[in-house]
């Protein structure tokens, strides 16, 4: 538990070699355009990035003997995090709510059209839950499917997509209401909507803080028609769906923090040993050696909880764990990382100085990148409101 | 096609490299080694021509205990199999003493006759001698196509481009033959996830000088045609000049670059 495998640990220097060769020499130009770089999908599927949890039979490499699958996944997230947060939410969410529900809940039939292609990093595909009046309250979803023959016709908006609006996205998957159960509460289901659907818009990218260079867009549907066969999963079950769905997204938000965490530690180190202040390099004050030791403490935190949620997942996968564990320490992965994430960004521009408030210094990019870790895939509030609800407390 | 390729490990460029104090050879285990980059060129060959049409690529490496990596790396990029010889003996050899052992290991890899096409990179980034990929042709007795930025094969021949500072050259030689391939010639892949778990399947040969038949007195340090006789670390890089702008900024920097020769 302590150590990752030796598969592991060949695949992150893979990886690594990857992010620092690839990605790194282009990542400041693209950040300060907001480009989202088309061309490194497709590579990033050569290296099989986006298969790793997906079955051979639709080009993935998953094994179901070998096991750690997941993990993997996490690796490769926290690796290109490092180097690069909007590339690492690129594959986290290219996984994790693009090809995950359509693996987890599609029919061989869904399965064999979109999955290939997604795998290979030919397409990219989005998940879409949030609604500009729905995003904690998720399930309050008002975008509206109503069955009309064998077809659904959507109407609605969703609100901060990601991955949705790329040039080879290839569908977006969106919570519907489609009707009310016995109990009178809204019916929500999950349907495929492919891109270039007629009655489907793509909205203009959102201007961020930070993550420039993943793609982001608000959604909107009027009277977009899809097949029946478009429906992901049973009829009704969208909620419990997503919710699964987020689960591991949770914990691939926290390898995604572990690449920002080691990546400040790494950056502050360097800094402080060679920059000098009153004769002296700026390390030998505790007033920064000890804010050094404090993202030392973060980044070994967060690993140990990442990797701990990362492997019950696969455990979980592998029938030898509940669900309820993985559900608290993915939320207690998320909740502890994306804080630390926040708080190593805040310390490693402290230590750079005027310098780290300077685009030319990868700490300002981090810096503006590390918030919205503690928003997406549930807010920190959120995760306490998970974490809690496992701790027995009387209810109100 | 048999192919074997030719692959060195050598110290990470990125990584603090030193001597060993005693004996003045590359200091091979106290750093992180890879396979050198300009190897992974010829493997990405090997791969290439393999996958065109039928063919078997073996690598072949010769180095200390971790030069296995360097093997490995190939592997997980696609290489079929791999041998690693490895004996006390070879430590401090030349290039010379190298290239013998590489010949004998060479031809036992292809069930002791030659492979069709012996590929390496032009030049290892630690020695870079760049001698080695010439002597190994002379051993084997196979005509030698050196510096590689295009291959092309037809039939039983084998034709390179070369590209010189006054002409590229087209040249051709009969297959077998030994190619030596330049950073131009493509882009070598990373390996894939599935390539580096099908990599634990594949087999790795490790082979010692008796295994080959070379005598250890022909190689090793004491055997060595040319010795480093001592060796001296680089003073650290000095603090550059600064350039303080006082609406001059630019003549300066032009005059300090024309002091340097760089104008
Ligand atoms: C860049 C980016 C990419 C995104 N990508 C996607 C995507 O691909 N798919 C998708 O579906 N969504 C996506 N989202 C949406 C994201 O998941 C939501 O923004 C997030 O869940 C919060 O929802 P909200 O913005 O509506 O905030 P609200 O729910 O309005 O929350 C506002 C504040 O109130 C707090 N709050 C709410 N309820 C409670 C409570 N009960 N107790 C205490 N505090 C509470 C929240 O924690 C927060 O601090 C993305 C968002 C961003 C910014």
């Amino acid at each position: 538990m302590f150590e990752l495998s030796q598969d592991h640990e060949d695949f992150r220097k893979v990886v690594r070699d990857f992010a620092e060769r690839e990605v790194e020499p282009h990542v400041a130009q693209w950040d300060r355009d907001s480009h989202f770089p088309t061309d490194l999908v497709p590579k990033m599927g050569d290296l099989g990035l986006f298969g790793l949890v997906v079955p051979e039979e639709f080009g993935g490499s998953l094994d179901p003997d070998e096991g750690g699958a997941f993990t993997s996944l996490c690796v490769a997230i926290e690796e290109l995090g490092r180097v690069d947060q909007s590339i690492g939410i690129t594959l986290s969410a290219g996984v994790g709510l693009g090809i995950n529900p359509i693996l987890s809940y599609g029919t061989d039939e869904q399965k064999q059209q979109w999955l290939p292609d997604l795998v290979a990093g030919r397409a990219l595909a989005g998940f879409g839950l949030t609604e500009p009046d729905a995003g904690s309250d998720a399930g309050a979803t008002r975008t509206k499917a109503v069955r009309d023959g064998d077809e659904w016709v959507v109407d609605g908006a969703k609100a901060f997509i990601t991955n949705s609006g790329t040039d080879i996205t290839s569908v977006v998957t969106v919570t519907a209401r489609t009707g009310t159960d016995d109990k009178g509460r809204p019916e929500i289901s999950a349907i495929m909507i492919p891109s270039g659907t007629p009655g489907f818009t793509v909205e203009e990218p959102y201007h961020k803080l930070g993550w420039h260079i993943s793609d982001t867009h608000g959604l909107s549907f009027a009277g977009a028609r899809v097949p029946a066969t478009n429906l992901l999963g049973e009829q009704g079950s969208g909620f419990k769906q997503f919710l699964k769905t987020l689960d591991d997204g949770r914990i691939a938000i926290s390898a995604l923090a572990l690449g920002l965490i080691e990546r400040m530690l790494a950056e502050s180190t360097a800094y402080a040993s060679s920059r000098t202040a009153f004769g002296k390099p700026i390390a030998v004050n505790q007033g920064i050696s000890f804010q050094l030791a404090d993202l030392a403490v973060m980044a070994e935190t967060s690993h140990v909880l990442t990797y701990k949620a990362a492997w019950l997942k696969d455990e979980h996968d592998a029938g030898r764990r509940s669900v309820a564990e993985v559900k608290k320490a993915a939320a207690i992965a998320k909740l502890y990382t994306s804080e630390a994430a926040v708080s190593a960004t805040r310390i490693a521009t402290q230590v750079f100085g005027g310098n780290g408030f300077m685009e030319e210094y990868p700490v300002a990019r981090f810096y503006r990148d590390a918030k919205i870790l503690e928003i997406g895939e549930g807010t920190s509030e959120v995760q306490r409101m998970v974490i809690a609800r496992h701790l027995g407390l009387p209810t109100a | 096609m048999n192919i074997v390729v030719c692959v060195k490990y050598v110290p990470d460029a990125q990584s603090d490299r030193s001597f060993n104090e005693a004996d003045n050879t590359t200091d091979r285990e106290g750093v992180e080694g890879l396979l050198s980059e300009l190897d992974e060129y010829a493997v990405e060959e090997a791969l290439k021509i393999a996958e065109a049409g039928e063919g078997e690529v073996t690598v072949v490496t010769v180095g200390p205990e971790q030069a296995v990596n360097a093997v490995k790396k190939a592997l997980q990029m696609g290489a079929h199999k791999a041998v690693h010889v490895s004996d006390e003996a070879i430590h401090g050899s030349d290039a010379a003493a190298t290239s013998l052992i590489l010949a004998e290991a060479v031809k036992k890899a292809a069930g002791d006759g030659t492979p069709d096409l012996v590929i390496t990179g032009m030049s290892s980034t630690d020695g870079v001698m760049g001698v080695v990929p010439a002597m190994l042709a002379e051993r084997l007795g196979l005509p030698q196509v050196t510096y590689a930025s295009e291959l092309t094969l037809h039939g039983d021949k084998v034709s390179i481009r070369r590209d010189g500072d006054a002409a590229s050259e087209t040249i051709e030689s009969t297959l077998p033959a030994l190619v030596s391939v330049t950073d131009q010639i493509n882009e070598p892949r990373y390996p894939s996830f599935k390539g580096i778990m099908a990599a634990k399947k594949k087999p790795v040969e490790t082979w010692s000088l008796a295994d080959l038949g070379v005598d250890a007195g022909r190689v090793g340090l004491d055997a060595a045609w040319t010795k480093v006789t001592s060796f001296a670390k680089r003073p650290p890089r000095e603090q550059g000049q600064l350039v303080t702008d006082e609406g001059d900024g630019g003549t300066k920097l032009a005059e300090f670059l024309s002091a340097q020769k760089f104008l």
